[in-house]
């Protein structure tokens, strides 16, 4: 448990919402909240990209190190009982960035942070993961899209020696 | 300090009823008064055949209004027979 909040924190020191190089995000400097409800396209652009990061992205308030808030806490804890692998995951600071805060409300039509993508689609905010995690949805949807760290699940080793010819890899894993 | 949003556990239980035509609404101010923290479970024919997601998003769009006053919503959301179901499973474990 421990081990996998430090490994995910490594993973998330990396990205911030401007990947140093990443020009997409332009700041509208000046721009009222009260007119800001509709994304622009280079916001929608720059949270394309973003959601693109990662197969499992989270854009959250604070970082997982140091969530300011419970619902992006218990949003991390969850997916750290779930082993997600830090290596396909990228949280997102939404209090870093106010045109990210709002555009990210507007871009999936939800009104509240955390918010979970799973390969760049939106699964929900906290109250939805954590119905997921009790109910085993999460777990399945994690699986089926591949994003749990290696060994925990102990995938069906061979304990033959390497020497069989049929290199058919079927996913017997997979009972629907 | 935040300041008042003037929406209450009460308003918001209305609106929940008559948009939702909710069966059972449960909804817990946490903000400890000044209306910025909400928690509500909900109980509602029309979430039949709906996923979570699905069934959170009808909230949110029949509480569009309120929600952006307030700082935090948290929802849980059931049909009927689900409730029933999670009402006999508590009973059982009690």
């Amino acid at each position: 448990m421990s081990l996998f909040t430090r490994s995910l924190l490594r993973a998330t020191t990396r990205p911030t919402f401007y990947p140093t190089t990443a020009t997409t995000f332009t700041k509208t400097t000046g721009i009222t909240s009260l007119f800001a409800r509709y994304l622009s396209d280079s916001t929608r652009a720059a949270i394309d990209n973003a959601v693109a990061t990662s197969p499992v992205v989270l854009f959250m308030k604070g970082t997982p190190e140091f969530p300011q808030c419970g619902f992006s806490r218990a949003s991390i804890q969850v997916l750290g009982l779930q082993g997600v692998d830090p290596q396909k995951f990228t949280a997102f600071n939404v209090l870093e960035d106010d045109e990210l805060r709002q555009g990210i409300k507007e871009y999936s039509s939800w009104p509240t942070i955390p918010q979970l993508y799973v390969n760049k689609e939106f699964v929900g905010g906290c109250d939805i993961l954590m119905s997921m995690h009790s109910s085993g949805e999460l777990s399945e949807l994690f699986e089926k899209a591949g994003v749990l760290a290696p060994g925990d699940e102990a995938e069906p080793t061979t304990s033959s020696s390497s020497s069989s010819e049929s290199a058919e890899k079927k996913d017997s894993t997979k009972t629907e | 300090m935040a300041e008042n949003s003037g929406i209450t556990a009460e308003t918001l239980e209305q609106t929940i009823r008559s948009k939702l035509e909710a069966t059972y609404v449960s909804v817990i101010d946490n903000s400890g008064g000044c209306g910025q923290i909400f928690e509500a479970v909900i109980v509602s024919p029309q979430f039949e055949g709906k996923t979570s997601l699905a069934k959170s998003r009808l909230v949110n769009t029949n509480l569009k209004e309120e929600i952006a006053q307030i700082h935090a919503w948290s929802n849980k959301t059931y049909t009927p027979a689900q409730w029933e179901k999670l009402k006999e499973k508590e009973a059982g474990e009690a």
